[in-house]
């Protein structure tokens, strides 16, 4: 057959496996990557239809330029207090880290997460939002807990599965829960809380209430089943929810190529589903908190749901129990071209004439002694692997509302093993 | 009292919930304006409105997650996944989310849904809609797992799953929505109404979860099944004259262990019966349970009696079905030394 003859003469089918740009020992060159012009993008009205601005996708609503001034349409205006807040609890959350990532390299802990150089996809958009919108947070997103007010003690608690644990020493490090702060139980499992924070918004939209939903996950995520189920919902049911990517670059040790980056943007899956879509300069605080506005605007107003792909870099590693310097070259993070969030927001505080290195170094150390205290303080209630912090029981409750009989049986044989195994 | 068949039951459970709490959904595809492909929700969007029951994209993950969200405003949705074989991509969302809830976060977030899902073969639905999934649920802690026989039972345990303040995984016989079946599928289906389960009160009652119902009282045999099974076994015991006690468990877990222990120490064999493939199936944990606790009260070996393990097949549908020929046998079996 004809169709036989031209086959045999094209080239062989080639599988095309995603590759990063540099590995370990690579000079990094970050000339092709394209950084808009702070102040450069339009900020379109909240009633815009997403289809009238789907260039906003391939763009990155910047604020802060490289004199660090705020610039641009986009520029919310914020009063120093606000700035000076988002400083102060960016700080925290690195500090915070820091700390607790040393208390597990010490051994008073099995496992943490850190999320340095990310803190403003959090704190800032947290910041954003009002206090009872309902976050559904994957596993970085303790800025929101700070943003939030809520004990960093119960953090510490929580880290060490100690007796004070609010969650009976049941979750990993970090997996927090506050259902008072409006703050979604974090789920192991990737992109599950996408359709979650989809449904609670429309339970809220049916209730004719004005909270909104807000996720997050990261841009490895996105490949997950539950983000193009959430999209789908989302944009179905006109759902008041903000849904932050957060593209860090890495999910592991997989580069963003294995989630599509090499295709597009993430910010562009929204165009596909007929929702509005922001790609933003995520290490640019200002530009997070503008973006997260306008989407809380939009969705508080019944104009629907908006996609956010927060542009940024996991400066660290994925988790204690992850090496970074085994599949990416080192000077990805020194090389970042779009800086540090805690930097930029503190040069442009410098700028503005409300802060200074001085005070800055002020801050620091009363975090240091803030987190320090707290983690001495919370050490009082227990650390994990030195003795038993919870009772037996606790290990079967909240399976079920009420205990059914197996589990019963089950709490007794732990509890007569525990007789033989750590007698008292 | 009138008379309903099992979907007239449901949709009457539905709306009974609907009129009591503001905060019962339903959502599902197919089951908003038009009513379900079972009809199941008929006219519960005329009556309620389209926020109250609505349709929804044909994505099980979406329904389960969306419903997972909703129970942490307050909601207490009623999702319908069309077909028990179409729910394997809502199994994270069930199992990771759903189940976990409540443990997680220490009790500060639940999530009271029920899953409403037709299951089981017999009509010719082939393999993917025929099957049998209940044991993948059962193994899984924070679930509970749900299955009517009768018309009474289906609006009372389905009420009583809408008001447990946990997941709950109600699965629907399709094949006794119309009328109970006898395992012999030549012979005409005789409506509900014929039957005195078929009465069915108007309004609130509920059958409690937990707790198995004996169907039929005997000493020679104890006989465990649920859902089309308890019917197939009703009529094969009859047929072979065994005084069995059969038992519709009604609530696979948290299981009613007690009215299965009592049963057993008193007729000393036990058979068991599920439509599912054998292969860990329910089955496997009910002959350890029995094993367990009546082993010396036993006569003879536990006998399962169940789908074989290939997929659900179409055109041989009845020779896969575990109908009167297996149970019978298995039924004479167990019984053997008792005859002789």
């Amino acid at each position: 057959m004809a169709d036989d003859n031209i086959q045999s003469n094209l080239p062989p089918l080639t599988l095309h496996i995603p590759e990063p740009k540099f590995r370990p020992g690579d000079t990094v060159d970050y000339s092709d990557l394209q950084i808009p012009e702070a102040g450069a993008q339009a900020r379109p009205d909240i009633h815009s239809a997403p289809k009238d601005m789907q260039h906003l996708v391939y763009d990155m609503v910047r604020v802060l330029d490289d004199d660090h001034k705020a610039v641009g349409p986009w520029d919310p205006n914020l009063d120093d207090e606000i700035l000076l807040k988002m400083l102060r609890t960016m700080v925290q959350v690195r500090t915070f880290d820091d700390r607790l990532h040393r208390q597990q390299r010490q051994g008073k802990t099995s496992f943490y997460m850190k999320c340095t150089g990310e803190e403003a996809t959090s704190v800032a958009a947290a910041m954003a939002l009002h206090g009872d919108d309902m976050c559904f947070p994957s596993y970085r997103q303790q800025g929101i807990l700070f943003v939030r007010g809520y004990p960093m003690i119960e953090m510490v608690n929580q880290i060490f599965s100690n007796k004070a644990d609010k969650l009976k020493g049941r979750q990993l490090p970090i997996m927090y829960s506050s259902s008072e702060l409006n703050f979604f139980t974090v789920s192991g499992n990737l992109t599950t809380q996408y359709p979650q924070a989809v449904g609670w918004a429309m339970a809220s939209a049916s209730k004719g209430d004005s909270r909104i939903a807000a996720a997050w996950c990261g841009e490895g995520s996105t490949a997950e089943g539950d983000f193009h189920a959430a999209m789908t919902f989302a944009a179905v049911y006109n759902a008041p929810v903000i849904m932050n990517v957060i593209n860090n670059q890495w999910a592991i040790s997989s580069f963003s190529g294995f989630a599509g980056a090499e295709r597009t943007t993430f910010a562009a899956r929204g165009a596909g589903y007929g929702i509005a879509a922001l790609r933003v300069d995520g290490n640019d605080p200002l530009a997070v908190y503008a973006a997260t506005s306008w989407a809380a605007e939009r969705a508080r107003t019944n104009q629907g749901p908006t996609l956010i792909e927060h542009f940024t870099y996991r400066a660290e590693a994925h988790s204690t129990s992850d090496d970074p310097t085994a599949y990416r070259s080192a000077q990805e993070r020194e090389e970042w071209p779009l800086g540090d969030p805690i930097m930029r927001l503190k040069r442009h505080l410098i700028r503005r004439g409300v802060w200074s290195e001085e005070q800055q170094e002020a801050l620091d150390a009363e975090c240091l002694e803030a987190v320090k205290e707290t983690v001495k303080e919370a050490a009082k209630n227990g650390i994990l692997g030195h003795g038993l912090h919870q009772p037996f029981e606790t290990m079967f409750q909240d399976v079920f509302e009420d205990m059914p009989w197996h589990l019963k049986e089950q709490a007794e044989q732990a509890n007569k093993e525990r007789e033989i195994k750590w007698p008292s | 009292m009138a008379v309903m068949n099992m979907i007239e039951a449901i949709n009457s459970g539905l709306e009974t919930m609907m009129e009591r709490d503001d905060d019962v959904v339903i959502m599902g595809e197919d089951v908003g304006y038009f009513g379900g492909v079972f009809r199941a929700t008929a006219g519960l969007q005329e009556k309620f409105g389209k926020t109250r029951c609505f349709d929804t994209p044909i994505s099980e993950c979406g329904i389960i997650g969306a419903a997972v969200g909703m129970c942490a405003y307050g909601l207490r949705p009623v999702p319908e996944i069309q077909f028990a074989d179409y729910i394997y991509p809502g199994m994270d969302q069930l199992i990771s989310e759903a189940a976990r809830l409540r443990y997680r976060s220490a009790g500060k977030f639940t999530a009271p849904l029920t899953v409403r899902s037709p299951f089981g073969g017999g009509i010719f639905g082939g393999q993917t809609h025929s099957q049998s999934p209940e044991a993948m649920f059962t193994h899984v802690s924070g679930l509970k797992t749900v299955i009517p026989s009768t018309p009474y039972d289906a609006k009372g345990l389905l009420i009583a799953s809408i008001e447990d303040n946990d997941p709950v995984l109600f699965f629907e016989p399709k094949r006794i929505y119309n009328g109970p079946f006898t395992g012999y599928y030549d012979n005409p289906v005789e409506p509900w109404s014929k039957f005195a389960e078929a009465e069915v009160p108007a309004g609130h009652y509920t059958v409690p979860l937990g707790k198995a119902n004996i169907v039929r009282d005997g000493d020679a045999v104890t006989v465990l099944a649920y859902g089309t099974m308890v019917h197939v076994c009703k009529a094969v015991v009859e047929e072979h004259q065994i005084n069995a006690e059969v038992i519709d468990l009604r609530t696979l877990v948290p299981v009613d262990i007690e009215t299965i222990e009592q049963s057993v120490k008193k007729t000393g064999r036990c058979l068991i019966v599920h439509e599912a493939t054998r292969t860990s199936g329910f089955g496997a944990e009910l002959s350890a349970l029995v094993q367990e606790r009546c082993f010396y009260h036993l006569e003879a070996p536990i006998e399962r009696v169940t789908g074989f393990d290939t997929p659900y097949p179409h055109s041989l549908e009845w020779a896969y079905f575990p109908g009167p020929v297996r149970i019978g046998e298995a039924l004479e079996k167990i019984v053997r030394d008792l005859k002789s």
